[in-house]
């Protein structure tokens, strides 16, 4: 345990950590991301301790547990520090050739390297996924141990909180901010330095700051695996927007499903109060500042800030009407800051690069990076990391590695339920807040799922109204009404009962909850239709004037059939629900259409792909 | 409401009742205690039983309409017993367009119970779940902690049949 008294002590304790041995050693980086850990990342882990161990290696290897890498879907990832080597897919079986034939050999484990283009690359710098990221917020995940505030510390955290606290106002931080350009990372992209000066023009005595980690929308992990993989950086921007506004106290809104971000956080959060980088007289300031986590449980509108902000007060998580904004009558009422956990992400590097430098990156509107959670249909899905404005092709060709079924790109749909659907034609889109929010879409917070030919786009918009519908908080009548409403309508179109009047109707419909509804979950949630009814049109009208889906999704407009190669197993048979399947042992078997509840068991069931459906 | 069962792991929820209220005394004083306490509880508890919303009203001084109505609000709360296992189906955008819905209807027939449900061996709970922030790895299901990636519906049987198989071994060993 290490207390630092003021600015110099953190420099000297940052120098010692770069000289230690444990800094310089030699080591073996191991994902313990969320997603690395729910494919058994852990087991790989005790494998290396266990195989180390039994090569006499563990004295001169260390091993260490870091925040998400990004390539979800390939891990559990390991990365051997020496060479660079990415090795993917890693197995607990697997780490004793590692141990052998690599760390003690020299000879790479080849079947463990990422394929591209039927060559394996085995440096993690020279992957398509790594080189055609910046990444900069994440800069530290997949370096560090995202539980030890001395990793944090040696790679140059808390700096800019010394800077700030050391030789800066509270104006000066805001005008860096302002400089930087930086907008809001939570969706809506408010500029955050406007944001933090209305806050610090306040002169009540109170005020708060606040980040909402209530990443809701589903399809988005980037919040989740900066928390995860790097929680100090949240801490350090939260003091130091605390700071800038004049705030003693903050709070961390986390949502209830992330138990491993909760954890981390905590221990974080204790592990910069024992160092004296959060409570009182921070750094010899003069400046207090504490943070306590508070836990969401399982309501999607808390990620609104006003419905985050009486959730906290331990309300029913209801939005309230703005203005007034919570910067002027925020949390019990007082001046209060919200901002995204990628936003205070982004607040140290801006402060140590300083605002200017910040702003080289990006668009003329819009600086700095975005990460995304790529997910869905591409070969590589997980976190990136791009300058903002890059296009959507390099997004999902480039870093994902393209389309992973042998089918083609239809849509990426990008912002969750306030989002839409970007088509083929669009792909060199460039994400940034104005070029999508042009086509129908949102940056939001960064979700991005690419589909391919076998996704029905009206069946999207039902999944999506049906998500605003479950989750809106009933508080007024065009969100609460107005969407069942339009999913009612949705449904019909669904189930082959549609009118062409209908698409007119749910246009109509979508203009008023749009403009009539209290909060942004209200006012965006007509987005998923509006989105596809204008790249996608002739799908609903398939589904209205031909009652056919072409995408063999909507399950009342399809047709189950048991073709001639059926041998007459019975398994099919014996896994309906309904007993629509009819005929003796060995013999061809038929779907009885009308009893077919088509439910696609039997699909799954069959290992002959002697069902099919259309 | 259901009442305090005694209920199947042996815990004696009277001594239940009794932490439950040091628990209250502790967050008494800090603002907005109500939530972190009804989040305690349901973790004390795995569910919030009348008594306890009974004492959390009386000891922080909120109206019962309140507390219930908090209560309902948010689905991380139950006011009925689940079963040992709570298995979520992540209904997310990546999860759904990947087939969630077909393992939805897997475990719907698995375990005869719809959404919201309890097994009559108190063993399994099923609900849905939006976005558990594992998208790499869709679609996913989530039994209490743990991560089941890339599901097919064909794998549902194998996944309950092991959570039952470690029920009887913990009988077995008890035995």
């Amino acid at each position: 345990m290490h207390f630092v008294k003021n600015s110099a002590e953190l420099q000297a304790l940052q120098n010692a950590l770069l000289i230690s041995k444990e800094y310089n050693s030699e080591k073996i980086f191991i994902c313990a991301g969320g997603g690395c850990i729910a494919s058994g990342s852990m087991k790989v882990k005790d494998a290396f301790v266990t195989q180390l161990k039994n090569a006499g290696l563990n004295e001169t290897l260390d091993i260490m547990e870091t925040g998400c890498l990004g390539p979800c879907a390939i891990g559990p990832v390991v990365v051997i520090g020496k060479d660079d080597t990415f090795y993917q897919k890693v197995r607990a079986q697997d780490v004793k050739e590692i141990v052998e034939q690599h760390l003690i050999g020299g000879t790479m484990v080849e079947k463990l390297l990422h394929p591209v283009e039927e060559q394996k690359v085995s440096k993690k710098s020279e992957l398509p996924f790594f080189k055609n990221q910046d990444k900069q917020v994440l800069r530290n995940c997949g370096k560090i141990n995202p539980t030890k505030i001395a990793d944090y510390i040696a790679c140059g955290g808390y700096q800019a909180l010394s800077k700030v606290l050391n030789s800066m106002s509270g104006e000066q931080v805001i005008q860096e901010v302002t400089v930087s350009g930086l907008r809001g990372r939570g969706g809506a992209g408010f500029p955050t330095g406007t944001k933090w000066n209305f806050a610090r023009k306040n002169q009540d005595s109170v005020k708060y700051i606040l980040c909402n980690a209530d990443e809701g929308d589903p399809g988005a992990f980037m919040d989740r695996s900066i928390l995860e993989g790097d929680p100090h950086s949240i801490i350090e921007g939260m003091a130091i927007g605390a700071y800038a506004i004049g705030s003693p106290q903050g709070y961390v809104y986390v949502r209830a499903e992330y138990p491993l971000a909760v954890e981390r956080l905590q221990i974080a959060i204790d592990q910069a109060r024992t160092f004296g980088l959060i409570g009182e007289n921070i750094l010899g300031s003069g400046f207090n500042f504490d943070l306590e986590i508070r836990k969401g449980s399982g309501a999607f509108v808390c990620g609104e800030e006003t419905a985050l902000i009486t959730s906290i007060e331990g309300n029913r998580g209801e939005p309230r009407p703005r203005p007034p904004f919570p910067a002027e009558k925020g949390l019990w009422n007082k001046p209060t800051v919200l901002n995204n956990v990628e936003t205070f992400s982004n607040i140290p590097l801006l402060i140590n690069k300083g605002g200017a430098k910040f702003a080289e990156t990006g668009t003329e509107k819009s600086k700095g990076t975005k990460i995304f959670a790529l997910a869905g249909t591409v070969k590589i899905s997980g976190l990136v990391e791009v300058a903002v404005g890059t296009p959507l092709r390099k997004l999902v060709y480039d870093i994902g590695g393209g389309i992973s079924t042998n089918k083609k790109y239809k849509a990426a749909q990008i912002g969750g339920p306030s989002g839409g659907c970007i088509p083929v034609e669009h792909l060199d889109v460039p994400l940034d807040y104005e070029a999508l929010n042009k086509l129908g879409a949102i940056m939001g917070s960064g979700g991005l799922i690419v589909m391919d030919e076998s996704s029905c786009m009206v069946d999207v918009a039902r999944f999506f109204l049906e998500f605003v519908q479950d989750e809106s908080c009933g508080k007024c009548v065009p969100c609460r009404e107005g969407t069942a409403r339009m999913k009612q309508i949705v449904d019909r179109i669904c189930e082959g009962k549609g009118e062409m009047k209908d698409i007119d109707e749910l246009e109509k419909l979508a203009g008023t909850v749009t403009n009539a509804s209290l909060c942004g979950l209200g006012q965006t949630a007509p987005n998923p239709v509006l989105s596809t009814l204008r790249h996608f049109k002739e799908e609903y009208i398939e589904h209205i004037r031909d009652k056919k889906c072409r995408t063999a999704v909507c399950k009342e407009l399809i047709v189950f059939k048991i073709l001639e190669v059926c041998n007459g197993c019975q398994a099919c048979k014996k896994v309906c629900p309904v007993e629509a399947i009819h005929g003796e042992k060995k013999m061809l078997h038929t779907i009885d259409e009308e009893v077919c509840i088509r439910c696609g068991l039997c699909i799954s069931t069959c290992k002959f792909d002697a069902i099919v459906k259309y | 409401m259901a009442k305090v069962e005694k209920c199947s792991c042996g815990n004696d929820e009277e001594g239940l009742l009794e932490r439950l209220e040091e628990i209250i005394i502790s967050f008494k004083e800090k603002p907005g205690a109500l939530i972190p306490v009804l989040q305690a509880t349901q973790s004390l508890f795995g569910y919030i039983p009348q008594e306890a919303i009974l004492k959390i009203s009386e000891i922080l001084n909120e109206p019962l309409s309140k507390v219930y109505g908090v209560i309902t609000f948010y689905s991380f709360f139950s006011l009925k017993p689940r079963g040992k296992y709570l298995i979520r189906v992540c209904l997310g955008t990546a999860c759904y367009v990947q087939g969630a819905n077909e393992i939805l209807t897997a475990l719907k027939q698995q375990l005869s119970i719809e959404i919201g449900e309890t097994s009559p061996d108190k063993l399994f709970t099923l609900d849905v779940g939006r976005c558990f922030g594992a998208c790499g790895l869709a679609p996913i299901i989530m039994v209490n902690d743990d991560v089941h990636q890339w599901v097919k519906p064909s794998d549902v049987k194998k996944i309950i049949g092991t959570y039952k198989k470690q029920k009887e071994v913990k009988q077995e060993e008890e035995k």
